[in-house]
């Protein structure tokens, strides 16, 4: 299985097929209808193939593929907890899944109750007024969230408020965001713990700030211990402050970003609700605001009345529209069966043990590879690559040898804040002894360094393909079927 | 403590905490200010089990209707063969990462490559990003394509016939970034060509989006358009169905530069509006601007054929606030949808699904018309969606389809009603609609 390299297009024959149609009982021909200039010259070349040329083509790719099912992730920032299979069940109700976005709300009031409960189950769990569901991803919901800070401005008539403050640290994101969103980053500058300098922030909080963009834990997993200090701050000089709930699992049971003080936030329903990744998206980002912030929030927004009943309304005082429709649905649908299966209860010990987890393979690590600050992290911490700086074997080499060994890599060279980062972020959904298999497989790497660095180096020797050539993808890119067949004509 | 998606035993956290060297998961929070500490309890309900769970999903469900959809406005109840929900359920795609470490993501990389094949061959353009949220978001990400690609031009016109849903995203973007938009106005159905010309005359143009088909289901004849934009050294975007690709003709052929739109056309789930799928094609010359990821075809170390995400530069993750997006996913999974469906319906399927979609829609305005109570609201062509004028009572008669387990079709104002029909429906059933609508 492992040697099958054939795109889709090379199983084509012509004459074969992978679908069947009811017949054609309409005595009305449309397609004549419409003037032969208004119609394609040439066909698209789609494969044709049969139901089995398809299914064994994509389960043959599905096992080149490695996924939370397959084994651990110790990617940083993006917690990859498992994904409860029930949801995906859920999720694929007919009940749920038929709904036109544009039907009578009479009709889908199933659905707009569900949206309902969790807009306020998230609000709940943050300690914020009020959510949106509609943002389709983390960055859509940064995005989203410092367009509620500008209309915020806005609408006060607050016009010199055009920049943001982002620390050095932060994720690509947030600075790309305030781009997006048409805000100047100013950036704040991090202690060599990796959180906010408070001194270096005062001199930037004047009249032209709009907010600041942080997370806490910070991208070290250190806790922002000023934030109190850091809210006075910001609101004082009439800043809003907007949390990136990338890192939100270790808070979660714990701490609310509300109760710290913060304006605006957005969750990753794909990071700590469990729904997801599914190679890259769909996620979710709902974004969260206090109670100031409400009416500015994105059309549409669901809201119950009196009597109980479930409605899609537009708001006048509202940023505008971010998506077509309600944001993406089935995604909800997961990360709300995933909170009513955890409960109150067991809510509360997701944090913790995320950042039980995190500290049991610092603490394990710490004397192979550089811990470049000491302490209690929360969900993740970063290493310095490896604590021997002599072998030559750089944080990539070692991320590449993980993977002979059937681990995920880490999340390396970020944050920039050191050379050879090394991100590692476990989730609380994995047991002692994954974690234990992961220490043991990461000292074996540190010792294979010190005595037989080209084994590292070369990594990996076992995967499905070896080290691609990604220079030569991006100096002359072949980004179809067409130029491949060219290419290799 | 333990629970099915918490594995640790009490002994577990003991041994986990002695090696950390403190005496409490508590501990661990003890830099944290205590006054932020929760200690109330979370107003959510108590844990259920599968059985409640699944009581609950259920009495949910019952509150919806499942309908027979006559309508579209952006999302078309297509038919999606078994075999896709089959192959999207397995858990080594669905459960993966972005491919960044491509070597135990070649399914990933590689169906993504097929994708981009496959949305370029439909489109007619060379290059196709991995993917974007959704139609609406990927035709704002184009707005800004084009003001990146134009030298010192900051206005983008968009014609009066795109979705409103559509326009209303561009606008909220162009709000905040400081991008002027401006609307062409329409005459009978379409762009008013003369007033874009007009438009284009100002000279600050950086591009124009115009739909295809329009939000009256009208197949627009852009004849010597894409010569005119050009010629005010203004970019041409379109926004389209990919699944009338199949048979109109494509964006490269009316001469676009841009092509862009929602994939969810292509059999995806109605799911009460997501998650659908966005997507951008271009031409080479404007491939570094597109947003996004791409994924190229490369070789390893030992010549084998292989997949990378590539032309990362452009990205937000390496260019942080000198980015000019700040999309940092794609839709994969929904990207894997549309390739599964795309295989599955081959050359001939495409032609099909449309040529029963169109046949279906004619033979319902045909008979609308046919009643008297109907007439033409532009004598235009057509494929699967069109708008006709009536005196009836639409509200009333929506109400009355309605409890008949009906949508029917969406009141754009008073005596203006737009309707829908895709391979999924039955002669039958339109005919049913008809005796519906008219019943005295």
């Amino acid at each position: 299985m492992k040697t099958y390299d054939k795109l889709i297009f090379e199983l084509s024959k012509p004459g074969r097929k992978g679908f069947e149609l009811p017949a054609d009982n309409y005595a009305t021909d449309g397609l004549s209808a419409i003037p032969s200039d208004l119609l394609r010259e040439t066909p698209a070349e789609l494969p044709e193939v049969s139901e089995l040329d398809v299914v064994r083509h994509f389960t043959n790719l599905s096992n080149k593929n490695f996924g939370v099912d397959t084994g651990f992730y110790p990617l940083g920032s993006c917690t990859m907890k498992y994904n409860p299979k029930i949801n995906e069940e859920l999720a694929a109700l007919p009940e749920f899944t038929s709904l036109h976005p544009l039907q009578d709300e009479k009709s889908a009031q199933g659905a707009l109750e569900l949206y309902w409960n969790l807009q306020n189950m998230l609000a709940n769990l943050s300690g914020l007024a009020e959510f949106t569901l509609n943002p389709y991803a983390g960055a859509h919901g940064e995005l989203t969230g410092l367009m509620v800070m500008r209309q915020y401005h806005m609408s006060r008539c607050d016009l010199k408020r055009t920049k943001v403050i982002v620390p050095n640290s932060a994720h690509g994101t947030n600075p790309a965001s305030a781009m997006v969103a048409g805000l100047e980053v100013v950036e704040v500058k991090s202690k060599p713990n990796g959180s906010i300098d408070v001194e270096d922030l005062k001199p930037l909080l004047d009249d032209t700030i709009a907010g600041i963009m942080m997370t806490n834990p910070n991208t070290l997993g250190m806790f922002e211990t000023e934030i109190l200090e850091i809210a006075r701050l910001v609101h004082e000089a009439g800043g809003l402050l907007y949390y990136d709930g990338a890192n939100l699992n270790p808070l979660l049971g714990k701490v609310r970003p509300g109760d710290m003080g913060f304006d605006i936030m957005h969750i990753n329903l794909h990071k700590t609700f469990s729904t997801p990744h599914g190679g890259g998206g769909p996620g979710s980002g709902p974004v969260g605001v206090a109670s100031h912030l409400v009416k500015y929030l994105p059309n549409p927004h669901v809201k119950k009345d009196a009597e109980g009943k479930f409605h899609v309304e537009y708001g006048d005082d509202s940023l505008g529209n971010i998506s077509t429709f309600l944001g993406n649905f089935g995604v909800m649908m997961k990360a709300y069966a995933y909170i009513l299966t955890l409960g109150k209860e067991n809510i509360r010990n997701v944090g913790p043990l995320a950042t039980l987890n995190a500290n049991y393979i610092k603490e394990n690590l710490k004397d192979d590879y550089l811990l470049p600050i000491e302490g209690v992290c929360k969900h993740e911490f970063v290493f310095d690559g490896l604590k021997d700086k002599s072998t030559g074997v750089t944080t990539l080499n070692v991320a590449k040898r993980l993977l002979d060994y059937g681990f995920h890599a880490p999340t390396i060279y970020f944050p920039l804040l050191f050379h050879e980062s090394m991100m590692i972020e476990p989730t609380e959904t994995e047991s002692k002894e994954t974690l234990d298999e992961f220490i043991e497989v990461m000292h074996k790497v540190a010792k294979e360094a010190k005595e037989n660095p080209q084994a590292v180096i070369d990594a990996p020797l076992t995967t499905i393909v070896r080290k691609l050539d990604e220079t030569g993808a991006a100096k002359n890119p072949v980004l179809n079927y067409r130029a491949l067949k060219n290419k290799e004509a | 403590m333990a629970n099915k998606f918490l594995p640790h035993t009490e002994d577990d956290i003991r041994v986990m905490l002695e090696k950390i060297g403190v005496n409490s998961i508590d501990d661990l929070y003890s830099d944290v200010p205590a006054e932020v500490i929760f200690k109330e309890e979370y107003d959510i309900p108590s844990a259920m089990s599968e059985i409640e769970l699944r009581r609950h999903f259920k009495e949910l469900g019952e509150k919806n209707t499942t309908l027979t959809v006559f309508a579209g406005g952006g999302a078309y109840d297509h038919y999606s063969p078994s075999t896709v929900a089959h192959l999207l359920s397995r858990s080594e795609f669905y459960t993966a990462y972005t491919p960044y470490q491509p070597e135990i993501s070649q399914g990933t990389l590689q169906y993504i490559f097929e994708y981009q094949s496959m949305i370029s061959e439909l489109t007619g353009m060379e290059a196709t990003n991995a993917s974007m949220y959704d139609g609406a978001t990927a035709a704002a990400e184009v707005m800004f394509m084009m003001v990146n690609s134009a030298k010192k031009k900051d206005r983008v016109i968009i014609s009066s016939t795109l979705s409103e849903r559509v326009v209303d995203v561009i606008r909220t973007y162009a709000k905040f970034h400081g991008v002027k938009t401006d609307i062409i106005p329409e005459k009978e159905g379409v762009t008013d060509l003369d007033a874009l010309a007009k438009m284009l005359e100002e000279g600050d143009v950086a591009g124009v989006i115009v739909p295809q088909p329009n939000k009256y289901g009208i197949i627009e004849d852009f004849s010597g358009l894409a010569d005119t934009i050009h010629s005010a050294k203004g970019f041409l975007a379109m926004y389209c169905d990919p699944s009338a690709l199949a048979v109109l003709r494509t964006p490269q052929e009316w001469g676009a530069d841009v092509a862009c739109g929602d994939g969810q056309t292509l059999g995806m789930p109605l799911s009460f509006g997501g998650p659908y799928l966005g997507f951008i094609s271009c031409s080479t010359s404007m491939l570094r601007k597109m947003p996004g990821r791409v994924v190229g075809a490369t070789k390893d170390a030992d010549g084998k054929r292989g997949y990378v995400l590539t032309l990362q530069a452009r990205e937000q993750h390496i260019r942080r606030q000198k980015a000019t997006s700040n999309i940092c996913s794609n839709q994969s999974l929904m990207a894997l949808y549309a390739t599964v469906y795309l295989s599955l319906m081959g050359k001939e399927g495409m032609k099909e699904v449309n040529r029963l979609a169109c046949d279906g829609a004619h033979y319902l305005y045909d008979r609308l018309l046919a009643t008297g109570k109907f007439t033409k609201a532009y004598d235009k062509p057509f494929l699967k969606e069109f708008v006709v004028k009536t005196d009836l009572d639409m509200e009333k008669i929506n109400t009355r389809l309605l409890e008949n387990g009906i949508m029917g079709g969406i009141i754009l104002d008073n005596n203006r009603v737009e309707f829908a029909v895709t391979e999924k429906r039955t002669k039958e059933e339109i005919d049913k609609l008809v005796d519906l609508m008219v019943e005295e």
